[in-house]
């Protein structure tokens, strides 16, 4: 279980952009982590892998816990090797490898040889696609299949959380729906918590069961997916949809005036 | 975040201002004051060494145009600075030109040379192009070593710089000469930056592909920065010329072409003050290494073989580059800046 516990983030030393976000990620568990740009979603997201390093970033309060332990002070590697992986943001395959090999290098550090070798399969399994492009080099592949091979290299690491940040980004609308469901399946299947950063946010709550919604660093509103799909606020601020489910009209509402301010 | 809490601009004119605050009136008329008086507190010795700070300040400033804004890897600086070098020589010495017409000459033909060697850049990028401008070290360094115009192995004399009657002699004149030369290098180069041509460097630094689509063109663009880089290298060398009096290409060694590479990243790449934190650290710790701690050490450990101070500074040398790296990888221009934004927002950072 992850326990993130009023974490703040500075880069810098001098900009903060997550003022004390809390959120708890329970095993097996898919959460969805929604807001607009900049709302600090993807800076939780590297705080919890360890990466905000690369960009001078620092957790100054608050705690992350994965399953008791303290980790916020650890390096990106020893939580990769805990079992928390992160499938960066706007698909970062080793575009000098092949297919297969990009899968395996998922597999880094596993010492369970022959394991790896069925979880191929297993990956395999769920994006056929990659299978057929197994032997073509990564970085000919069309936007989508690097997708689904991003995907599935955090999956050949066997995590028991998968942090995805937009594994929607650019693709076409079917490949989303397509995206999602071996997400979800392979959620239930292997039993692995999933942390899903999303922009969709109708795709997002359809497969996820808690959500957690965030603006200008902290966390605004959470609650289970079905309460988050009913909230009047989430429906028309992120869903563009208005009290009757139809498409909303900015003739009749000031919308501005029905602005909740969060605080 | 750059500018002091409550300065704002009300028109263009303070929009594009350097200087915009009271506090920086009287830190930059107080740095020049100390600047320009520096002769009066302030021995030969010390002279001299500033006087080298200053020339090869204006030369990493011409690099950090190329590899700093522009992003064209260059390890053949110093072989474009003794072309200036040499073209002063020749041009005072056996044409008999004047100082102001050599030093001029000395630019524009180190700049044309580095357009030369320049040209690999339109079609190879990175390791691949400092691997092109290795070469422009040594096929410099060979020419100057085989031609008789040059003086060959044996060098050349220069005289000493000279405006109208005014003879730059003195340790203390030259000074003033250099700096004031330097003073407007770093004024040029903080301008360009904020210029369309700068801006141009910048893209074609940061996304190659992206500045081409957008109508910047690339060739023109990348032999301006290896024109603008070299011609700052060759007014270095030729003040070089000038202050030495006596050229030999010893002088512009390889390793020198790394040094300079080297205070640029320490300094901060792609930053205006940069430069200058960089070949101030390094001019320094290389003074106070060779000057200082070789006596001190060659005094203290008397049982050591003899020399063994000069073989062990450049490992020290190396040592304290290496440290600086790991602990200040975005060079000192970084730390300045967060230095200014935490002073400024102190006590509350954020």
């Amino acid at each position: 279980m992850l326990k993130l516990n009023n974490i703040e983030v500075t880069y810098l030393n001098v900009i903060r952009v997550l003022h004390g976000v809390s959120m708890t990620v329970e095993d097996g568990a898919i959460i969805a982590l929604l807001g607009a740009n900049g709302a600090g979603k993807s800076t939780t997201l590297k705080a919890i892998s360890g990466l905000l390093h690369i960009e001078e970033g620092e957790v100054t309060d608050g705690s992350i816990e994965w399953n008791g332990e303290r980790i916020d002070k650890k390096y990106a590697e020893e939580i990769g090797k805990m079992g928390i992986i992160q499938a960066l943001e706007g698909r970062h395959v080793f575009e000098h490898l092949n297919t297969e090999e990009n899968l395996i290098v998922g597999a880094h550090n596993r010492r369970d040889r022959h394991a790896v070798r069925q979880d191929l399969e297993m990956v395999y399994d769920y994006f056929p696609r990659l299978k057929e492009m197994r032997r073509n080099t990564a970085g000919y592949l069309s936007g989508g299949e690097q997708q689904m091979l991003v995907i599935g290299r955090a999956m050949m690491a066997t995590p028991k959380l998968m942090m995805l940040d937009e594994p929607s980004l650019g693709l076409a609308p079917l490949l989303v729906e397509e995206i999602y469901d071996i997400i979800r399946r392979f959620n239930t299947e292997q039993k692995t918590s999933v942390l899903l950063v999303e922009q969709n946010v109708r795709i997002a709550l359809s497969i996820s069961h808690y959500g957690y919604v965030m603006e200008n660093g902290r966390v605004v509103l959470d609650g289970t997916a079905d309460f988050l799909k009913n909230n009047e606020d989430v429906k028309e601020f992120y869903m563009g949809l208005s009290a009757l489910g139809t498409k909303k009209s900015y003739r009749e509402v000031k919308h501005y005036k029905r602005r909740k301010r969060w605080l | 975040m750059s500018l002091p809490c409550g300065t704002r601009n009300y028109n263009y004119a303070e929009d594009m201002g350097i200087v915009r605050t009271k506090t920086h009136w009287v830190l930059l008329i107080a740095f020049l004051v100390i600047l320009f008086t520096a002769p009066l507190y302030f021995g030969n010795y010390w002279l001299g060494v500033f006087n080298l700070i200053g020339i090869t300040l204006i030369a990493a400033i011409g690099l950090n145009i190329l590899v700093g804004y522009c992003g064209q890897l260059s390890i053949g600086h110093a072989g474009f600075i003794a072309v200036g070098a040499y073209t002063a020589a020749i041009l005072t010495n056996r044409l008999e030109m004047p100082f102001l017409v050599g030093l001029i000459g000395a630019g524009v033909v180190s700049g044309l040379i580095g357009i030369i060697f320049g040209l690999p850049s339109v079609r190879v990028k990175g390791f691949y192009l400092a691997i092109t401008t290795i070469a422009a070290q040594f096929i410099i360094i060979w020419v100057i070593n085989h031609w008789s115009l040059t003086g060959g192995f044996v060098g050349i004399k220069v005289p000493y710089a000279s405006i109208g009657g005014l003879v730059f002699r003195s340790e203390s004149s030259q000074f003033y000469l250099i700096i004031i030369i330097a003073a407007l290098c770093v004024f040029f180069a903080k301008n360009l930056a904020r210029t369309k041509v700068g801006r141009a460097f910048i893209a074609i630094r940061d996304n190659d592909l992206a500045a081409e689509v957008m109508g910047v063109n690339l060739l023109y663009y990348k032999l301006l920065a290896f024109f603008i880089g070299c011609f700052f290298a060759g007014i270095a060398g030729a003040l070089l010329a000038h202050w030495i009096g006596f050229l030999n290409a010893e002088q512009f060694s390889f390793t020198e072409s790394i040094l300079y590479v080297g205070m640029i990243i320490i300094g901060g790449l792609g930053t205006s003050i940069g430069p200058i934190f960089g070949v101030i650290f390094i001019r320094i710790l290389q003074q106070l290494l060779t000057m200082e701690l070789v006596p001190f050490l060659e005094s203290t450990f008397t049982n050591f073989p003899a020399g063994f101070a000069t073989g062990v500074t450049p490992m020290l040398f190396g040592l304290v580059i290496v440290l600086f790296l790991i602990l200040e990888p975005r060079g000192l221009a970084h730390r300045w800046a967060l230095f200014k934004s935490a002073y400024r927002l102190w006590p509350f950072s954020y």
